[in-house]
């Protein structure tokens, strides 16, 4: 009972305002769970025929295809994104200065640009330019282009992170800028900065999901689908939102233990 | 030349995205605050079937796409005859969506609110909404501003998916140029800028409420 952070234990009175409370949320839900039923049941929605396509082991394999082209879309992004957030983290400290503005500008901009806009300019934009790469590199880019400036800003958050002694003393060691770099700053930088990019995966991963306007199809794409064949748009991305819950919720806890 | 003729060709187009890109993030965020206030405190709350209520709100919504919410809206719900014009929709998955988020971001803020206030209050003979309301959230709501800030120019960004389903905001101007003129590049560069020119005086201006905000000890 005392979970919440407003009291250490609550008094008798306040308990019972409490129970009282509660048994009218449960009242007032059970209430409204009927009357949502009740709608789904009036407007058919409950039929059998509309959720049973759903247990057909043909569309299960077609939405978990959808499934891991999501999962090979997140994950070509996040790695093209590491190498070129680790590019742009490293040219924002460069002694030139060009270099250094440029990565800036482009971090600052393209955090600022909808992943829809990019997405969009991918689709319908590099075709008019002679550029055909298909729906899995559209999205891929466009994730990528948006990505990097993302994961770029936490890489270099990680490296300033890590403090200068470690630097100072690698040079002091006789490291020229790149052995320290790879042997002494990243492999700490990295460590910090392991949770931001998981969150960041978790993000990408949810962003692949605008590969169903390309079209690309991915596993929204292919719950659009199965809700138009077989007139089901209801269950079919209940179902699909549900596989997303699912899939993110166990990465998540399994990226946490490591 | 070709970027400053194809704006002044379409400027009245891009005008008019800018207003519906406004109109849309003001109202969603508002939307966004009422959920995510109301969910922070029954997440907080003594009475269990609200916690959990509010704990199902957030997880679910944290981790579903959020083209997967709009689409469940605009093309699921429907078939219940939940029926709203595509910018309705659009505020209110977009509320929702913002709202969770918002829970969490206030909820830390009250995290953060010594457990000797609490006690005060109780002490005082506050019930718990009105030591939440009057005593607790204007101190916790004060502390989240930079964060509040920081999911309202993410909610400007994501506001842009109203445009799959047909809002003709900036990103949905941009396409109609596209198709109008084929020079996707210039009419993309021009929303894109458009997005950075909203993004960076509303982040500024978040920082500006912060400093006047801030509690000094």
């Amino acid at each position: 009972m005392n979970a919440t952070p407003l009291a250490e234990e609550l008094g008798p009175r306040a308990r019972r305002q409490v129970q009282v409370v509660t048994a009218a949320v449960v009242i007032a839900a059970v209430l409204g769970a009927g009357l949502g039923l009740r709608r789904l049941q009036a407007r058919g929605q409950l039929d059998v025929d509309l959720w049973q396509p759903l247990r057909d082991p043909a569309v299960i394999r077609f939405l978990l295809v959808g499934l891991v082209n999501t999962v090979r879309a997140a994950a070509a992004a996040m790695a093209i994104s590491l190498v070129f957030g680790l590019g742009l983290a490293l040219a924002r400290q460069a002694r030139h200065r060009v270099i250094r503005l440029g990565a800036g500008a482009y971090t600052e901009f393209f955090r600022s640009v909808p992943l829809v806009l990019l997405v969009l300019f991918c689709s319908l934009g590099l075709p008019v330019y002679g550029i055909n790469i298909g729906g899995y590199w559209y999205l891929v880019l466009a994730l990528s282009v948006y990505n990097s400036a993302v994961v770029g800003e936490i890489i270099r958050a990680g490296i300033l992170a890590v403090e200068r002694g470690q630097s100072e003393a690698a040079s002091a060691i006789g490291l020229g800028y790149w052995q320290a770099l790879g042997l002494v700053v990243l492999p700490q930088a990295l460590r910090r900065m392991a949770p931001a990019i998981v969150s960041q995966l978790v993000t990408l991963l949810k962003d692949t999901s605008l590969g169903a306007v390309i079209p690309f199809e991915e596993l929204l794409r292919r719950g659009r689908i199965t809700g138009e064949f077989y007139g089901n748009p209801l269950q079919a991305l209940f179902v699909v939102a549900l596989i997303y819950i699912a899939f993110n919720v166990v990465f998540s806890r399994g990226a946490e233990r490591v | 030349m070709s970027v400053v003729s194809l704006l002044l060709d379409n400027l009245d187009a891009y005008a008019r995205g800018v207003g519906v890109t406004v109109a849309l993030t003001l109202s969603a965020f508002a939307f966004a605050l009422a959920v995510g206030v109301v969910v922070a405190a029954c997440r907080i709350s003594p009475v269990v079937p609200l916690r959990a209520a509010a704990t199902l709100y957030v997880e679910s919504i944290r981790n579903t796409p959020l083209l997967v919410l709009i689409f469940l809206f605009v093309f699921g719900l429907t078939k219940v005859g939940i029926l709203f014009g595509y910018f309705t929709s659009a505020v209110i998955v977009l509320g929702c969506y913002t709202g969770a988020l918002v829970a969490e971001t206030v909820r830390s803020g009250i995290n953060t609110v010594s457990l000797g206030q609490a006690e005060a209050a109780r002490a005082l003979g506050f019930t718990f909404p009105k030591a939440l309301s009057r005593i607790i959230l204007p101190q916790a709501l004060r502390r989240v501003v930079g964060p509040l800030g920081g999911l309202f120019v993410a909610l400007i960004k994501n506001s842009a998916l109203a445009s799959i389903i047909s809002v003709v905001d900036l990103t949905g101007v941009a396409d109609r140029v596209t198709t109008a003129t084929e020079r996707p590049l210039e009419a993309f560069a021009i929303a894109g800028v458009a997005y950075v020119l909203l993004a960076v005086p509303a982040g500024l201006g978040v920082g500006w409420l912060e400093r006047r905000l801030a509690i000094h000890r």
